[in-house]
């Protein structure tokens, strides 16, 4: 590919650093107005801000050395992530004590389907889950013999294994693409549907809180207001077209469009895990993270917006070449 | 040496654990004892309660810390009592035994200014079921009026590792700690007063049934 002598750092693309450092520039400055908020209007809500701004420190950290140690290391931290989710949304449903092991086993689909992805297995990645798990679920549930709460047990599970398990795995698949990915690697795409994921979170949360009036669904997720929602589907678009001719082969417009994209299934994910929780009454899927909620909360918008980005680009701008 | 083993058992196994199989919300951590003597009183579904309650305080407060636990059961083979009083470190109380008082033990504890686990409910029981607690905690509280007594209650690790399976199943946990309260009114009262808080705490959860 295009990558000359010297743009390589231990298989990870020098632009990947960069990005990070430019991440940690934004961090910085999030972390400095926070702290003027926090002085100006001390109270509940800014104390909140720094907790979420603090835990962001970790969270980038974390990812970043997952992502620059090697593809391995990164696999399996994307795995973890997985699971913590998947176990997340067990603990919250109902669930029956007939299924305790097959429930045991359905943990063990994650490292299977990882295991898919890290070896760049298209065939067998995309059909694990919605083929071979979907049937498989209900027929051991048939075979264990109790048909009461049959179809909400089997439902739970099949849907809860692709919201987790199968829509987060895509971010593995992203870094199997390896350098055929373009100039900043397979690293670079994750890279990119990451940050602006978790970007256009922070752009619409923040646009919502100074402009936002009017309700996008009231029922679902009452403080979504639609000027969040454009704020951030701009701002990510934005950061998008900057961002995505120095991590993706997409020039300047297509990378705009991707970073709409990103947006608004983004938007999505995160009023589908808040639909499920609302169902369940619950306000958070955990406590791991603080001033977060539990790791659910925090990937609720990537369990749309990494099947949906990846199977973009696999179609559209790679035509199956990733 | 069996202090530090124990220490080393904590901090090595049990909370890692916790933290990555399991995984732990809790809730009212300002409602824990920060010192003792006090009463923690649970509900119980799994032997993953007493290690979870226990990994809920600094590392350095383990030796002050005393799982009540009944010794019919842990007592009876050499290895496992071994393990059981060095290091989980429990109080053993004996079930249905002829002693003139069998909450001395427990009331030695406590002027130690140690702080007791108990799991009121005297067995493990069908899991995530509350049955009904046993008198003898208020009896305790009774003898020693002044200390505090801490309701917790726990909710899913009964899915993970259920009385009678040795296969643990991967599920978060979620404890929940009440304000604390002392005995007052009799022993009656003292009972009513426990099951109402640890009802409330139990409802607070939004847990979904498991069955």
């Amino acid at each position: 590919m295009d990558i000359v002598n010297g743009d390589i750092i231990d298989g990870l693309s020098n632009r990947v650093f960069w990005a990070i450092g430019a991440i940690y520039g934004l961090l910085v400055v999030a972390s400095i107005i926070v702290a003027i908020l926090k002085r100006r209007a001390p109270g509940d809500a800014t104390t909140e801000l720094s907790r979420r701004v603090t835990s962001w420190w970790f969270m980038i950290t974390i990812f970043t050395i997952a992502i620059i140690t090697n593809r391995i290391v990164s696999t399996v931290f994307l795995g973890l992530m997985t699971f913590l989710a998947f176990k997340e949304y067990l603990s919250l449903i109902p669930t029956r004590r007939v299924d305790r092991l097959l429930l045991l086993f359905a943990y063990w689909a994650i490292p299977v389907q990882f295991y898919f992805a890290h070896q760049d297995r298209y065939g067998l990645f995309l059909t694990f889950i919605p083929v071979w798990m979907f049937l498989f679920f209900p027929m051991a549930m048939t075979l264990a013999g109790k048909t009461e709460g049959f179809l909400r047990a089997v439902g739970t599970l099949s849907w809860g294994m692709m919201i987790t398990v199968f829509a987060l795995s895509h971010t593995a698949m992203l870094l199997a693409a390896g350098d055929k990915a373009g100039p900043a690697g397979g690293a670079g795409l994750l890279l990119f549907l990451v940050a602006l994921t978790q970007f256009n979170d922070v752009a619409q949360f923040t646009w919502g809180k100074l402009f936002g009036k009017h309700k996008i669904t009231p029922t679902v997720s009452p403080k979504k207001t639609w000027e969040g929602f454009l704020g951030g589907l701009f701002s990510t678009a934005v950061v998008a077209a900057l961002a995505g001719p120095f991590l993706t082969p997409m020039p300047v417009h297509w990378a705009g469009l991707a970073g709409a994209m990103i947006a608004i299934a983004g938007f999505l994910g995160d009023i589908t895990i808040s639909a499920f929780k609302r169902d369940l009454g619950v306000k958070d899927s955990g406590g791991l993270i603080p001033g977060h909620g539990g790791i659910l909360d925090r990937v609720d918008s990537l369990t749309y917006a990494a099947p949906v980005f990846y199977h973009a680009m696999h179609f559209f701008v790679f035509s199956g070449r990733i | 040496m069996s202090r530090y083993l124990r220490i080393a058992f904590f901090a090595v196994i049990v909370r890692p654990i916790l933290l990555i199989v399991l995984g732990m919300n809790l809730r009212g951590r300002e409602h824990l004892p920060r010192q003792g003597p006090a009463i923690i009183v649970a509900n119980h579904n799994s032997h993953l309660d007493t290690l979870t309650l226990l990994a809920l305080f600094p590392l350095r407060d383990l030796p002050r810390l005393r799982p009540v636990a009944a010794a019919d059961y842990f007592l009876t083979n050499k290895l496992l009592s071994w393990f059981a009083l060095n290091i989980i470190g429990i109080l053993p109380l004996d079930r249905g035994g002829i002693k003139k008082n069998p909450l001395a033990d427990l009331e030695a504890a406590l002027d130690r200014g140690e702080i007791l686990i108990l799991f009121p409910e005297g067995s493990r029981g069908e899991p995530e079921q509350r049955a009904d607690f046993k008198r003898g905690v208020a009896f305790l509280a009774k003898a020693r009026p002044h200390t505090p007594v801490h309701p917790v209650f726990m909710h899913g690790l009964g899915k993970a590792l259920p009385k009678g399976s040795l296969i643990l199943v991967p599920f978060n946990c979620d404890v929940i700690a009440g304000e604390p309260f002392k005995y007052e009114g009799g022993a009656p009262a003292f009972m009513e007063t426990l099951e109402a808080r640890m009802s409330a705490l139990a409802s607070e959860g939004h847990f979904q049934p498991w069955e």
